[in-house]
This record gives C-alpha cells, sequence and structure tokens, in this order.
C-alpha cells in the first residue's frame, strides 16, 4: 500500500458544503462564478476519458479529452457557504450546494488562531418554546368570539412610562376628571417593531428598504409599525423629514452617531418616536457590538464620524456601574435631550438577572425608563464569534414571563412595557409569536432576522450562510459593496416586507377574534395552552395533551 | 348565563319580588344558586338601621367561632338579630343547607368611638376579613356581608326551593328593603362555592354581573395587589365589584369613569375626544382592569345609587323599567312584566354598549353616553 494521500490537505469533504455540479447540463456560461462573492468556485479542467467503437463490429477504443468545469475551490478561506446563488443564476440547473454532513470545518476553520466568527444567529437548533404554545382557549357559547373580518381591534401597545392611577397629576372637579400636571410621554404603537439593525451591519440600501416599507405602513396603511435604527445613527437627510416620527434612535455603548444626532436636533421638525439605550444584545450577551473594517465603507465611515477599521462599542456603558446609575444618568439625559417629550427605553440581553434589573427599574421614583426591551437567544447579529452565538444566551418565552409575573408581584404590571425579541418569527409566523409572547406578558415584540429575511436574506439557522460579518453578503444586504447592494431591488424588498406586515395584520385579529378579545391580550395567560407539562409548568399555563 | 336584577322602589317591599323578578326568567336546568343583598331596610331591621349586620351561613362550630371572635373583637352580643321562620328541611328541598343562617346587628365596639365614618368603614372590612379567614380554615362558615343596612343571604341549589325554605315567597311586613339585588345562578359549572354566587359585597358597594369575564386572569393578576379587600376571586365577576369600588372609593373618580375603566373608547374614538389626553392616561394606567365582555353588571353604590352597564361589545340582555314607584333592572323582560306588569312597556330601556343607566333614591333614571 502506497502514501497516496496526505490527510491533512483539506479537500471538499471536509468543508460544510459541498457543489453538486453537472458538467454535462453545464454550457460553460460562467455565472455562477461571477456571482459567488465568496470565490468558492473557479473554472477548472478535467480529464474526461470515454470509449467509442466507429466501425461496423464492435472495436472500442478508449479516447480521453480535457474538458472545462466548475469546481468549488476546497480552501479554508474561500469555502462554500451554501447561499445558493449559483444554483439561482444557473439557467440549466447544473450547479446546486449541498449540505456536507461529515464537514470537519468546524474544527478546522481557525486561521492564525482566531475563532469562528459569522452573522446571524444561534445555529444549535433547539425545539421552540412557541411552537409547543397553542392558542388553547376559544370563545364559544358562553362567551362568544368575534368576528375577525368586521370587529374593530385596537392592535396597540404602549412605549414609555405608564403611571399608575394615583400618580398622574388628577384635578376632580365638578364631576369631571382633568389633567393637572405634567406626566412622561407614552406612545401608543404597533406590537412589533422592526429591530434595531444600523446602518453598517445593514447596506444602506436594505436599511432604506426597511425605513420605506415602516413609512408605507403608517402612511398608507395607518399600521403605526416604529424601526429602530440601530446604532451608528442614520441619514441627517431622515433625521429632519418627518419620518423622524416612525423611528426609535438607538444609543449603544461605542455612542457612535450620536454627533451627527446631536447636531441634527435643533433641525429636527419632528421628535423621533423613542430612544433605545442599548445595554446588551440576545445574540452574543455580555459582548460589545462589532463592525468588521470589511463594512466600513465611505458613507458608514461618515455617517459614525469614523476611520475605516473594526468598529467595536464595548460590552459596557462607560461610566455606568449600577442600575441606579443607569436610571439616574443615561436615562435622565436622554430624556432632557428630548425635553421629556421621547420615551427612552433600555434594551438588554435576556440573563438570569434581567428580572432583578427589571424589577429595580419598575421602582424607579422618576418615571424615566419608558421601556424594556429583552433580547433572547436566538437573535440575530451582524458580527460576533460563534462561540457566543451558539453557546452564551437566554432563552426569551420563561424569562419575560417571569419578569412580568414578578411585575405582577409588585402590582407594576404594564407600567414599563415589556418588549420582548429574540428568534421572533423563526420558524414564519411572527403573528403568532407576538400573540404568544403577549398573552405571556409582553406589551410587543421586536423583530430583526425575520425582517431581513423578508428582503431577502437566505441565510437561515442551519449554517447556511451567515457570512453577515464578512461584507461579502451575497444578498446585498449586509455588505457595503456597491455591486452586491444592487443585486437587491429595494422596491420589491419593501413591498414584500408591507406585504408581510399586513398579512401579520390580518393574523393578529385571527388570533385575537377566538379568544373574544378586541384589544390585545396582555398578560391573558389562560388563553394558552403548552402540550409540553415542563413548560406549562414554567409558565403557569395549562398542559394539554 | 345566569339572569340577575335588582329592583329600587321608593317603598319598601318585600323579598319575594325579587324571586317574582327571577322566576319567569328560569331556564336551563342547572339552578345551582340563589343569591340576593338587600339595602335600606324596614319592618323589623327599621330600629338598627345604623347598627352593622353581619350576614352568614356556618355550621354549629363556625356559629361559635362567630359569637366568640365578635366578643373578643368588642362587639358584644347582637344588639338584635333575625331568624328567619324556616320550615322543615326535607329532601324535597334541593339544595345544601347549612346549620345556621345568621342576621345579626351589632353595636361598633367602643374603639371605634370617636373615628370617622370612613375609618369605620375600614374597621368593619377588617372584622369581615377576619371572620372569613378564620372560617375558612376550618371551612365551617361563609360571611356574605358586614354592613349596616344590609342584608345578604346566599345558598347553592334550586333557587325556587331555596326561597320556599326561607318562606321567602310569602309576603309579610317584617323583612323590606328600598333595594334588592337578586341573582338566580345557572351556572354550567358545578363545582362551585358559596362565594361564587353573586351579588358581591364590599364596603357598601354591591355588584352582580353575568357572563364570563374574558379578562378575568389580568383582572385577578391586577386586582390582588390592590386592597386588601380584593380576595377571593371565586367567580370571575367579583373583578367587576373590585374596579368599582377601585375607582369609586380608593380614587374617587365619579362614577362614570367607571364606564371608561372597563370599557374604554377604541383609540380611534379616543383621538377625537375633548379630553383625549385624559382617557388616554386612564386606559394606559388601567388598562389591565378593562373587560372584554360578554357582560352585564348591575350596580348599588353605597348611597344606594342604582347603575348598570355592560362589555364594549353588548353580548349580555338588559331592560329596565319602572312604573314611577317601582324601577326593574334584569336580564330579560318577562321578569319586568312579573313585577312591574302594569307598566307602559313602551319605556323600557335597552341600554346599549357605551351606556351606563343611572337610577338616584328619587327614581329619576338618567341615560349617561361614554363619549
Ligand atoms: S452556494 Fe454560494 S457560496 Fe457556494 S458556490 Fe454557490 S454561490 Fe458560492
Ligand atoms: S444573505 Fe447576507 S444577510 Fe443573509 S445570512 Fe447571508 S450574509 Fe447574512
Amino acid at each position: 500500500m502506497e502514501t497516496t494521500v496526505n490527510i491533512n490537505d483539506i479537500t471538499e469533504n471536509d468543508l460544510n458544503w459541498k457543489i453538486d455540479y453537472d458538467a454535462d447540463r453545464c454550457t460553460r456560461c460562467g455565472r455562477c462564478i461571477a456571482t459567488c462573492t465568496f470565490a468558492a468556485l473557479e473554472m477548472n479542467v478535467e480529464r474526461h476519458a470515454f470509449t467509442v467503437s466507429e466501425d461496423k463490429t464492435p472495436e472500442p477504443k478508449r479516447l480521453f479529452s480535457t474538458l472545462p468545469v466548475v469546481s468549488q475551490v476546497a480552501t479554508l478561506k474561500d469555502h462554500c457557504v451554501g447561499c445558493g446563488m449559483c444554483e439561482k443564476v444557473c439557467p440549466n440547473t447544473a450547479i446546486r450546494p449541498v449540505r456536507n454532513h461529515e464537514t470537519r470545518e468546524p474544527l478546522l476553520n481557525h486561521p492564525g488562531g482566531s475563532p469562528i466568527k459569522r452573522g446571524g444567529r444561534t445555529n444549535v437548533s433547539v425545539e421552540r418554546t412557541l411552537d409547543k404554545i397553542k392558542v388553547g382557549r376559544i370563545s364559544q357559547m358562553t362567551d362568544p368570539s368575534l368576528d375577525a373580518q368586521r370587529h374593530t381591534f385596537d392592535v396597540l401597545s404602549p412605549l414609555g412610562r405608564v403611571l399608575s392611577p394615583t400618580e398622574i397629576p388628577i384635578k376632580i372637579e365638578n364631576n369631571e376628571l382633568n389633567i393637572s400636571g405634567k406626566m412622561p410621554p407614552v406612545h401608543w404603537i404597533y406590537p412589533i417593531i422592526f429591530g434595531d439593525m444600523s446602518i453598517g451591519a445593514l447596506s444602506t440600501r436594505a436599511w432604506e428598504a426597511v425605513a420605506i416599507a415602516t413609512a408605507v405602513l403608517n402612511e398608507k396603511y395607518n399600521m403605526p409599525i416604529r424601526m429602530a435604527s440601530g446604532e451608528g445613527g442614520m441619514p441627517v437627510k431622515l433625521m429632519k423629514s418627518k419620518y423622524l416620527k416612525y423611528m426609535i434612535l438607538q444609543v449603544a455603548s461605542g455612542h457612535f452617531g450620536w454627533n451627527r444626532i446631536i447636531k441634527a436636533m435643533p433641525e429636527m421638525i419632528e421628535d423621533p418616536a423613542g430612544i433605545l439605550i442599548k445595554i446588551g444584545q440576545g445574540a452574543k450577551p455580555g459582548d460589545g457590538g462589532l463592525l468588521m473594517a470589511a463594512k466600513v465603507a465611505k458613507h458608514i465611515q461618515e455617517i459614525r464620524g469614523v476611520p475605516k477599521s473594526d468598529l467595536l462599542s464595548p460590552p459596557n456603558h462607560q461610566g455606568l456601574y449600577s442600575i441606579e446609575e443607569s436610571v439616574q444618568k443615561m436615562f435622565l439625559s436622554f430624556n432632557a435631550a428630548f425635553k421629556f417629550k421621547v420615551p427612552v427605553a433600555i434594551k438588554v440581553a435576556a440573563s438570569s438577572s434581567s428580572v432583578s434589573v427589571y424589577n429595580n427599574l419598575l421602582r424607579d421614583p422618576y418615571h424615566i425608563v419608558g421601556g424594556f426591551f429583552m433580547d433572547g437567544i436566538q437573535g440575530g447579529t451582524g458580527a460576533a464569534m460563534e462561540i457566543s452565538l451558539d453557546h452564551t444566551g437566554h432563552p426569551i418565552v420563561s424569562k419575560t414571563r417571569d419578569a412580568y409575573l414578578a411585575a405582577v408581584k409588585q402590582g407594576m404590571q404594564g407600567r414599563i412595557p415589556l418588549w420582548a425579541g429574540g428568534g421572533m418569527g423563526m420558524t414564519g409566523s411572527l403573528a403568532a409569536d407576538a400573540f404568544k409572547m403577549i398573552c405571556l406578558g409582553a406589551n410587543g415584540v421586536f423583530a430583526g432576522k425575520i425582517i431581513i429575511q423578508l428582503l431577502g436574506c437566505i441565510g437561515n439557522d442551519q449554517g447556511r450562510c451567515n457570512q453577515c460579518n464578512t461584507g461579502l453578503c451575497p444578498t446585498g444586504i449586509t455588505t457595503q459593496d456597491y455591486r452586491l447592494v444592487k443585486r437587491l431591488d429595494i422596491d420589491k424588498a419593501a413591498e414584500t416586507l408591507v406585504n408581510y406586515m399586513l398579512s401579520v395584520d390580518t393574523e393578529f385579529r385571527k388570533l385575537m377574534a377566538p379568544i373574544g378579545n378586541s384589544s390585545l391580550p396582555v398578560g391573558r395567560s389562560d388563553a394558552l395552552v403548552s402540550v409540553d407539562k415542563d413548560m406549562a409548568d414554567k409558565l403557569q399555563i395549562p398542559y394539554v395533551c | 348565563m345566569c339572569r340577575i336584577g335588582c329592583i329600587k322602589s321608593l317603598d319598601p317591599f318585600h323579598p319575594r319580588f325579587a324571586l317574582n323578578l327571577m322566576l319567569p326568567q328560569q331556564k336551563g336546568h342547572d339552578n345551582s344558586g340563589f343569591a340576593l343583598v338587600m339595602k335600606d331596610l324596614s319592618g323589623i331591621f327599621e330600629p338598627y338601621k345604623k347598627y352593622p349586620i353581619l350576614s352568614y351561613s356556618s355550621t354549629a362550630k363556625g356559629r361559635d367561632i362567630i359569637e366568640a371572635y365578635m366578643l373578643d373583637r368588642g362587639f358584644g352580643r347582637p344588639v338584635f338579630q333575625w331568624k328567619p321562620k324556616t320550615k322543615i328541611f326535607t329532601d324535597q328541598f334541593d339544595f345544601e343547607k347549612m346549620d345556621y343562617y345568621g342576621f345579626e346587628a351589632f353595636a361598633l365596639p367602643v374603639i371605634t368611638q370617636g373615628t370617622t365614618e370612613e375609618e369605620k368603614g375600614e374597621f368593619l372590612l377588617n372584622t369581615h376579613l377576619e371572620l372569613r379567614e378564620i372560617l375558612e380554615e376550618t371551612g365551617d362558615g361563609y360571611i356574605f356581608s358586614f354592613w349596616p343596612d344590609t342584608l345578604t343571604l346566599k345558598e347553592i341549589g334550586n333557587p325556587n326551593h331555596i326561597g320556599d325554605y326561607f318562606n321567602l315567597w310569602e309576603e309579610n311586613e317584617a323583612i323590606l328593603a328600598k333595594n334588592i339585588m337578586v341573582q338566580y345562578r345557572q351556572n354550567t359549572n358545578y363545582d362551585i362555592v358559596r362565594y361564587a354566587a353573586h351579588p358581591f359585597f364590599l364596603q357598601g358597594y354591591t355588584l352582580c354581573a353575568n357572563g364570563e369575564n374574558t379578562n378575568y386572569v389580568k383582572n385577578k393578576e391586577a386586582q390582588q395587589n390592590l386592597h386588601r379587600g380584593y380576595i377571593g376571586f371565586e367567580s370571575d365577576s367579583q373583578c367587576f365589584l373590585y374596579t368599582l369600588h377601585y375607582t369609586h372609593h380608593q380614587l374617587k373618580w365619579p362614577l362614570s369613569y367607571y364606564k371608561h375603566v372597563i370599557t374604554p373608547l377604541p383609540f380611534d374614538e379616543m383621538e377625537s375626544h375633548p379630553n383625549k389626553a385624559l382617557l388616554l392616561k386612564l386606559r394606559e394606567s388601567l388598562t389591565h382592569l378593562e373587560i372584554n365582555g360578554p357582560n352585564t353588571i348591575i350596580g348599588l353604590l353605597p348611597d344606594n345609587t342604582l347603575f348598570t352597564t355592560c362589555d364594549s361589545k353588548k353580548l349580555r340582555p338588559v331592560v329596565i323599567g319602572t312604573d314611577g314607584r317601582m324601577v326593574g333592572i334584569t336580564s330579560e323582560v318577562p321578569g319586568l312584566n312579573m313585577i312591574l306588569p302594569h307598566r307602559n312597556a313602551e319605556n323600557d330601556i335597552y341600554p346599549n354598549e357605551r351606556e351606563t343607566v343611572v337610577i338616584g333614591n328619587d327614581l329619576r333614571i338618567e341615560r349617561w353616553k361614554q363619549q
């Protein structure tokens, strides 16, 4: 036996994805190679053997020819990520990526000792809690269900600090109540927020598509959807436009973009819908923000006021060392910045300690915390280490329930609206997920990854693509490369998002009608049942089978 | 659906009117209970109008417990008690009889001397809650109300039989009142307790309602921290009473705001409201006390103002009729026909989903629009 193989060479079967290529169907048009942003395909030549017989009697001859073929680049650097763009462009169905279950890539791909970085969300599939919860309380005889088509439904949730009735400055005169003082701002908005994805993480065009969809849903369809900007600011033109009122501005630990926001303030004709102070993110709790240099294009440098380099937001807000500190300093200053007219909320990664944080904020004597956003382990990110994505974080469902019940215990449910995110709509139905979270006690949800999936992202939670950190996004969504961005038809993308949200709205009504509720069933856990006993016990809802 | 009703009259009347109001509305098979609350009493209780009356049912042991407790708390022995002249109990009576039905008026202990009416009200509630808790430990009795000029009877079983046993069908001059709220329970839930039977009572407020409270869990979770008297929750309709007590008694808001709390205007309609800012704040703040039907609510305030209102979908019937000296509110019109056959039925009121109909002690009927 000879030493015919060097087993340390990387070959296709070591990689996550293998290319299934049919040379007979291929016309060598080269589109797949031109399309692959990961340089995972190349033209090659192969020696092909075939046998012919040209005489009347069989006279087999073995011939050889050299054929141009498309082949996979078998390196750890330029590996196929399964995005399927080659398959999409091939006019002859000659090529497609196939998942390689025998992959060794996760073990091997650590150039220079670096951990794997990627975007997306956790790829360690677990059964989803929300899929095991059903809306089991159907109104029938004693409590007729509503007509989803004709009944008026109030599908709105608060953002802002809600006062208890004794805290509202009320005067009673001549048998009438009147407000007699100032109160924190509260906006009633759609219970789904387009979650905070920054320009920078997203291409400007993709971000714009979400912003356009937001405006259309508000202006044309009267759905008060709000979009959170993500860290890093937003175009000055938008800040000075009337559409600012649909935007929630984010400030994260890097404070990127805030210079420009502050400068634009005097010229703002509308207040933003809210301010979201990001403390943590569910996909990578404990990590700061990360925008790889590859994505820091010129316009991003301008918006954020930074040079081209990896942009790291620290994992902590500097100078914030306690909850009291966060309340007093950050909230007060952001509230003051917008003259106490804009709700200021906080976003944290769900964690074992989030309930204590929430409890503490609930007792805030200044009434300036206008929302508690909790992001669960299924939340997405533009860039993080795989180890964080796959192994850190806290599921959102029970955490939301715990936070709600903690507030109930204090008699303070609803005082600081609870917004939950992290994998909302992951298995396709954002309406069902949002509805169930609301019944468990959330006031609303925020969603990110499903939004970009609607724009055209083909990534998924089984390791497909997830290259959002590389600047090579094949769909033009998380890249700043103008050639790739051109792949995205933003009008179509916005239209898809609008259509999806319109259907979500109808679906919402379809869920409210059978439980007989014309306004959002916040905390109506009695409407839910679970087919899993342990989940049912944990969430304090009935177990059914 | 429970059949509910309330009669208010310028002249004191006997509870048989309340039974007659309910009788023609009886349907179904269940008949799992009967309850009535009488306020503004006459007859034998006339001289004791100032004294709180303890209405309860108990075992023999429960009665001893109550007696010992009241002595211990400085109430002494009852200044007056009504012993209903009951029939001899036989198997014919289809209800679960308790050993004792107490209707006992007490003089207030000396420690309450010099206290305000409000403080006395708190003291009476504390006594009520403590007694209830003690009796609950051993299951020896039920306290229904402890309040001046108020009498409550509750029992589980066939309402006609209960009325029969207590001789409530036979009119007399002994037990009379100007207000009687009543309920014939037609519950589909067989496993009920006495406390679950409406009308419910708290510090002079009494209320009955029908239909399921679909926001029960929300309401209950919000109320259990609001006030020490918001307990039990044996029936989802207790939530309506607690919200009434909270807004009217605790927050001291005028009655018209009860409707804004339980069935706030839709956001769209609030937009054009002159006091939009206030209504929005109330809705924000008290969203967990909202109800979503299907319910009719009939309530009596401590001053005996009577009102009815319903959920915003108006999924339960209710009708109000009067002959000028007596007003009846009830689920279905045959009840009114029985007690007020001579009234002009054309003037009957069938309130809509945005109305609160209010009847003062002079029997003037006002229809308040929620707008
Ligand atoms: S699937 Fe995507 S990454 Fe893989 S070869 Fe095709 S285009 Fe390239
Ligand atoms: S298509 Fe773009 S946005 Fe989607 S997973 Fe791939 S790189 Fe990320």
